[in-house]
């Protein structure tokens, strides 16, 4: 069940959510992942769905929440990794079919892995309890099912 | 950059650290969860989950407002079928690539360079999603 133990997991996952607290405390956001793709597309796209207020407002933090992410992992990579720089073997149409729904998905159910997962599931959100349960459940499947099928 | 921001900027690495830390920027250690062969995902959702229930729901007991403006308001949304049928879309791109929106962008700083193809695959799934589908 845990062949790479525990800790790795509960002390990223602690450190994750301190993350997501400290920036709730100081300023009332909520630490969510997927809205980025939605603001980040306000610069570029005219439709009224990107232009909405919010996503203007939400834009600029939304943009320096996702570099202090790729700062935080790449002060892991050259601190603490066993491992230091690393690429995933994962086949690139597998990244990028993936991604795709990922994308569409993730925004369609207002939430992905930190939105439902991290935050709503902190807010005892019972919308988001289904949605997590129903993500984790069709990856499950989707996972076992490539896996029958010899996609490695 | 204001307080706000770099109060942001500051909790971003935390969050991208502990990311990176748990493993969940490599999407075969996802996609493992997934097949059920290691369950250590939950650990971390789980355990970034209960420390932020913390930071909404006791905190605001004892501070009035967030320290640099804004409000305290829990992350509530209503259900209706698109949360549902998102998260089933979700769960099926989680599966085939291991990738979600934030493990996939604090990747980009392990030096996983493949992932600029699932991100921009999520940009162009983000924009389908506004461009086809009403509301």
């Amino acid at each position: 069940m845990f062949p790479l133990g525990i800790e790795p997991y509960l002390i990223g996952g602690i450190l994750t959510g301190l993350g997501a607290s400290l920036i709730y405390i100081m300023t009332g956001l909520h630490a969510t992942q997927s809205s980025f793709f939605t603001t980040t597309l306000s610069w570029f796209s005219k439709l009224a769905h990107f232009q909405e207020e919010r996503n203007i407002k939400e834009r600029d933090w939304r943009l320096i929440l996702a570099l202090g992410l790729i700062s935080g992992a790449l002060i892991y990579t050259f601190t603490f990794s066993p491992t230091g720089l690393w690429v995933t073997g994962v086949d690139l149409w597998r990244l990028a079919l993936g991604g795709l729904l990922v994308g569409f998905g993730t925004r369609l159910s207002n939430g992905c892995t930190s939105g439902h997962g991290i935050s709503g599931l902190a807010s005892l959100s019972t919308t988001s309890l289904y949605a997590v349960l129903t993500f984790m459940g069709f990856g499950i499947i989707t996972a076992h099912l490539l896996q029958f099928l010899g996609v490695v | 950059m204001n307080a706000r921001n770099i109060a942001v900027y500051i909790g971003g690495v935390l969050f991208g650290f502990g990311l990176a830390y748990s493993g969940m920027t490599k999407q075969e250690i996802v996609l493992s969860f997934l097949r059920l062969q290691d369950l250590g995902l939950i650990f971390v959702m789980g355990g970034a989950a209960v420390i932020t229930f913390f930071a909404i729901n006791v905190v605001p007991r004892f501070m009035k407002a967030p320290m640099f403006g804004g409000v305290f308001k829990p992350r509530v949304s209503v259900l209706t079928r698109n949360t549902i049928l998102g998260a089933v879309i979700f769960g099926v791109g989680w599966g085939v690539s291991g990738q979600c929106p934030g493990s996939a962008v604090a990747s980009l700083g392990t030096g996983n360079w493949p992932v600029i193809i699932g991100l921009m695959g999520m940009f162009l799934g983000a924009y389908m999603r506004g461009r086809f589908i009403k509301g």
